[in-house]
Parts: structure tokens; C-alpha cells; sequence
């Protein structure tokens, strides 16, 4: 893969003056954007507040927040897997991590749910700095199957500690309440997950141009050359491995409260394959990608489901139809189409 | 001390059957560098497809090998239609390939099979074999040898047959086996049907022992897949090492500490394994080229 040239759009100070006045008002105004690569999380956002327009009953926001979860989720994936090249087939651990903090907090522990999604993040970075460290040595499969086994460790640990966690069964989780606001509902949950996922898209941008992206999109291309670069790769694949595991643990937590209730299967294995399958769907290394991916996987299941037994067979030709037609992902391949055709 | 057989004997029956698994996932991954997550849904095949003809007055041999037959032709149309379709994408959508046709095989047998579990008739009766104070069910003598029988079919073929030797070198590199005039693409299509008739024979040698339904797939993949790790990936001898380490850690593991953490003790020991050998029990390190 070649390096793409750092910035690619020009700056605003770079754009033609129109005249003195004119120029410094586009300054004031493009300056910003371009700083914080607002641009797109500004189209994401007017996106997210028009959407409901289009929302003809309460279950439509119902499903939209959902995409926006687990948007949020494959978002920090994306940034381990499609920009620093580092496989996860563990992910939903730290979902699982998130959704049973904001659960076990408020039960077991008297702590409100907002400082118990809080917790649960700072226990998924803490759990992904402690077995990230000898983890990430690992390369190619054996990184997969290391990253699988120990999400599969959450999810024995959350169906076998009963006492806790409900078991298999689940547990109900306690509405979210803020500054004497019960955060409940479709409706109010879809701003809610909306605005989350506004927040971790602006992140992810400003993370990716920064000279911590470029270290680790330089991870990616080739390990020993970045290293000789002096890029500290161990660092620098821990610290994006921690920022992941942070994205899908308050994914987990706002699944958990927005559902009302959790059980193991948030943490399983089949839900790790959902959000490593709604990454390579939308496009590695594709921040927009990652909310089709999401898109995609989140609303085809709800459409199928009127075709009762035929829902897998389907889902799994769309599956395969799309990662063989359009094998680097939906959003690249189109960007990709587009470029051609203009051309 | 006959407890300790026991656990031993249990856990190498199911070893024996990740150790088939794992070999499938070789086979495919040294031939073409895909990682199948289908895998687990041949060993389904087997089983399913053997427990519906018998229930529709096939006689059980002949079930058998239609079974075979059948999981073949899927392995041979996954090869050609899906993965010789998107040949030159990178790893990880190739694994979603076979990832999205596990699915779609799941969802067909749900369809054209039942949801229910099933089980065949032992080969030999049910009365298990006292040995050593353990009780040994005649199946899981049947499981074994049909392993081993399989290995050295498996191993005398790739050994001493011109097509076998051409197998050996599309593994070893693609682009000089077809300098020298292999076509490659017969020995990788020939590698999936060999995998998927090796997934079958695992799946209707198990079902009497531990049952069959349309879904045991995914969790046979994630343990063949495992397997093959522990031993090394890419090396045939670390694969069937892994599958009946995997087996015996799991049943011990299950025996003397916990039946619910079995799977968790499981994967410790794979990870402690890969920490201390990052390139599995038996696989060689490779050197990255700049």
C-alpha cells in the first residue's frame, strides 16, 4: 500500500482570496472545519438530526439507535483493524464489559449508570492495557485466535457468575438517569446513541490525522518499517488497542441501558464476528464505512425476518455477494467507482 | 488412576475430532492462505445429511457416503464460486467469505433439515469396554481409528502420488508450482474437497457420541481453528497434535476443576502456548521481508 500524501484536501489558508473581507471570512469559517476535519462529522450529524423525517413509527428510531450503537463499536474496531492492521475477533468482551458495568453499578454497587458506563470504560482500558501488552505481539492469526479466546473468556465468565451477572438468563439494567432526567424511550435514546456516535466519529477523525494515526497507518504498511522510522510500534498498537476497547465497552453500556436488560450474548463470539463483519462490509479504514457496515447488518436482519427460515440463507449470500463484488468494503469500493467515473 | 484414564480416553475421542477439523483448516490455509470458518459446517454436513437418509430408509454405509459425496460437492462449489471468484483480496475478506457461507450453509439445513438434534445408531452397540477401571465406548474406538485411517490415507497420497507431490508445491509456492506447469487451481480445489470430505467422515463418526443439529458448526470452527494454532498453522502434524491436546485439556479441565470453565481453561493454555511461542507448537517463524 503507498502512503497517501497527509493532507489532502488544501487548507483553508491555501484557498483562492476573494479578496481581503471574503477571504478571511472563508478563513474563520473553513479554518476550524479543516483543523478538526469537521466536514464530515457535520454531514454525519445534519444526516442523524434529518433521518427521523423519513421515521414513520417509533420502531424505526428503535433500529436507528441501534445502528448508531453498534456504529460506535465498529468505528474503534475500525480504527485497530482497518488503520493500525491489528485483528480482533474479541471485541464484544468489552462490549460485554460495558453493558454488565452499567448493570452490576447501579444492582449490586448503589453507583449511579452514568458513572458506571464511566467505570466500565476505565475497567475495559485498564483489562485491554493489561492483555493488550503481550497480546499484540502476536501477528496475523494468531493475534485472531488470542483476541477470540479471550473474548470467549468474558462471555464463560459473565454466563457462569450467576451471582452477579444473572447468568445465562441476563439481568434487567436500570434506566439511565441524568441530572434527575430518566433517559428512556426510542425516541429520546435515539439522540441519545445519535450523539454518541457524532462524538466518536469526530474523534476518530481527529485521531486518524493526527501523528499518532500516521505512526500507526505506518504500523500498518510495514511493522519493521515504522519501527526504523522510529515509530514505537508495541506503544503505539497498545495505546490504539486501549482507545478500541474504550469505543466498544460505551457501545456495550449504551446497548445495555437503551435495551433494558442484558444477557452473555452481548459478549459472545457471534457478536465479535457482527462487528468485525460490519467493519470489512463497510470498508476498512473507512470511518463512514463503518456506519454502513453497521447500517447493513443492523437493518437487514429486521427486514429479513419476513422471510422467517430463509433469513440466514440470505444474510449469508449478502455476506459473501458483497465481499466478493465489492471486496475492499461498500464505502471504498463506491468512493472508488465514483473517482473512476468522473475520471 | 481410573478416573485419570477415563478424562484421557473422553478427551482424546473429542480431540480426535478437532484434530480432523484442524486438518481441514491446514489443508486449505497451505494450499490457498484462506482461513475457511466454514470448516465446521462440513462436520454438520456429515452428520445431518447421514442422519436424514438413514431416517429416509438409505442404508447407513450408503448414507455415508452420499453424505461425503455431498459435503465434497459443496467444498468444490465454495472454492470455485466464492473464493476462486474473489481471488487476490486480502485475508480478512476472504475469511468473511467463509465466514458468510457458514452462515448460508447454517441456513440452509435449517430449511432443507430441522432444528432438532439427532443422533445415529453406534457402529458397534452401546456397551462400553472396560478397561483399567474406565469405560470406553466402542464409538469413540471407531472415532480414533477413523482419525488415524484418514491420516495415513491422507498422508500416503500426498507422499507417493505425483498429484499429491503438486499439492505439496502449490503449498510451498504457488507461483514456481505454476512455473512448472501445475495448475493450481486443480490442487486448491482439490485441497477444499479434500477438507470438506474429511469434515464430513468427522461429522458422522461424532454424531452417535455427542449428537448433531444444524448449528454445531460454528463452535467446531472456533475449535479447529484453535487447534491448528496451538499446533502451528500450516504444519498437518501440529494440527492433529493440537486438536487432541485441545480434546484432553478440555476434558481434564471439565473432570477436575469446572464443566462450565472447560472452554475457558481451554484457551488460557492456548494463549499461555502462543505468549511463550508466538508461532504455535510446531510452526516455523517467519522472518518479515521489508
Amino acid at each position: 500500500m503507498s502512503v497517501r500524501p497527509l493532507n489532502e484536501r488544501p487548507l483553508a489558508k491555501d484557498m483562492p482570496a476573494l479578496g481581503d473581507r471574503a477571504g478571511s471570512a472563508w478563513r474563520t469559517i473553513l479554518g476550524p472545519l479543516e483543523r478538526y476535519r469537521l466536514t464530515p462529522v457535520i454531514i454525519i450529524a445534519v444526516l442523524i438530526a434529518l433521518a427521523p423525517l423519513l421515521f414513520p413509527s417509533a420502531y424505526y428510531y428503535r433500529v436507528a439507535a441501534l445502528v448508531y450503537i453498534f456504529a460506535l463499536a465498529a468505528i474503534g474496531l475500525n480504527l485497530l483493524m482497518g488503520y493500525a492492521g491489528q485483528v480482533s475477533l474479541g471485541h464484544a468482551g468489552f462490549m460485554g464489559i460495558g453493558a454488565y458495568a452499567v448493570a452490576i453499578g447501579p444492582v449490586h454497587l448503589g453507583v449511579p449508570g452514568w458513572l458506571s458506563l464511566l467505570a466500565g470504560a476505565a475497567i475495559s482500558a485498564i483489562v485491554a492495557f493489561v492483555v493488550g501488552r503481550p497480546i499484540l505481539r502476536l501477528k496475523g492469526h494468531y493475534l485472531a485466535v488470542a483476541t477470540l479466546g479471550f473474548g470467549l473468556l468474558l462471555a464463560i465468565v459473565f454466563t457462569n457468575e450467576a451471582e452477579w451477572t444473572g447468568g445465562p438468563d441476563g439481568m434487567s439494567v436500570p434506566r439511565l438517569v441524568l441530572f434527575g432526567w430518566s433517559v428512556r424511550g426510542s425516541q429520546t435514546w435515539y439522540w441519545v446513541s445519535g450523539v454518541c456516535l457524532v462524538l466518536g466519529a469526530a474523534l476518530a477523525f481527529n485521531l486518524i490525522a493526527s501523528p499518532a494515526g500516521r505512526a500507526m497507518r505506518a504500523i500498518h504498511d510495514s511493522e519493521t518499517a515504522a519501527s526504523v522510522l522510529g515509530i514505537d510500534v508495541a506503544r503505539t498498537k497498545l495505546m490504539i488497542f486501549v482507545i478500541s476497547a474504550i469505543y466498544a465497552s460505551v457501545a456495550g453500556s449504551c446497548l445495555a441501558l437503551f435495551n433494558g436488560h442484558i444477557t452473555p450474548d452481548a459478549a459472545d463470539f457471534l457478536t465479535s464476528i457482527e462487528l468485525v463483519a460490519m467493519v470489512v462490509l463497510g470498508g476498512m479504514g473507512s470511518i463512514v464505512g463503518s456506519l454502513v457496515g453497521a447500517s447493513v447488518l443492523v437493518v437487514l436482519p429486521q427486514v429479513l425476518t419476513v422471510l422467517h427460515d430463509y433469513e440466514h440463507m440470505v444474510l449469508g449470500l449478502v455476506i459473501m455477494g458483497v465481499m466478493i463484488y465489492l471486496r475492499s468494503g461498500i464505502v471504498p469500493s463506491i468512493a472508488m467507482a465514483f473517482r473512476g467515473w468522473r475520471r | 488412576m481410573a478416573e485419570l484414564l477415563q478424562f484421557t480416553f473422553s478427551g482424546l475421542t473429542v480431540g480426535a475430532v478437532y484434530a480432523l477439523v484442524a486438518l481441514g483448516f491446514t489443508l486449505i490455509y497451505n494450499a490457498s492462505d484462506v482461513i475457511n470458518f466454514s470448516q465446521g459446517e462440513f462436520v454438520m454436513l456429515g452428520g445431518m445429511v447421514t442422519v436424514f437418509l438413514a431416517l429416509g430408509g438409505v442404508p447407513l454405509p450408503l448414507a455415508a457416503l452420499l453424505a461425503i459425496a455431498t459435503a465434497t460437492l459443496v467444498g468444490l462449489a465454495l472454492h470455485r464460486f466464492a473464493i476462486e471468484t474473489a481471488r487476490g483480496a486480502n485475508a480478512v475478506t476472504l475469511i468473511m467469505i467463509t465466514i458468510g457461507a457458514s452462515i448460508f450453509l447454517r441456513g440452509v439445513a435449517q430449511v432443507v433439515f430441522d432444528k432438532r438434534y439427532h443422533s445415529l445408531p453406534p457402529l458397534f452397540g452401546d456397551d462400553p469396554i472396560r478397561f483399567g477401571g474406565a469405560a470406553i465406548l466402542p464409538q469413540s474406538l471407531v472415532v480414533f481409528a477413523g482419525a488415524v485411517v484418514i491420516l495415513v490415507l491422507l498422508w500416503g497420497f500426498i507422499d507417493r502420488t505425483l498429484f499429491g507431490k503438486a499439492v505439496l508445491a502449490t503449498a510451498a509456492n504457488k507461483l514456481a508450482a505454476r512455473l512448472v506447469g501445475i495448475d493450481t487451481r486443480r490442487t486448491v480445489g482439490f485441497s477444499f474437497a479434500v477438507s470438506a470430505a474429511i469434515g464430513a467422515i468427522a461429522g458422522f463418526l461424532i454424531t452417535p457420541i455427542t449428537l448433531t443439529s444444524y448449528n454445531i458448526g460454528t463452535l467446531l470452527a472456533l475449535k479447529g481453528f484453535a487447534a491448528a494454532m496451538l499446533g502451528g498453522i500450516g504444519s498437518a502434524f501440529g494440527a492433529v497434535i493440537g486438536g487432541l491436546l485441545l480434546g484432553i485439556l478440555e476434558a481434564f479441565a471439565a473432570g477436575y476443576l469446572s464443566s462450565q470453565y472447560k472452554d475457558a481453561v481451554a484457551f488460557i493454555v492456548i494463549l499461555v502456548v502462543l505468549l511463550a511461542r508466538p508461532q504455535g507448537l510446531f510452526g516455523r517463524a517467519k522472518v518479515e521481508r521489508v
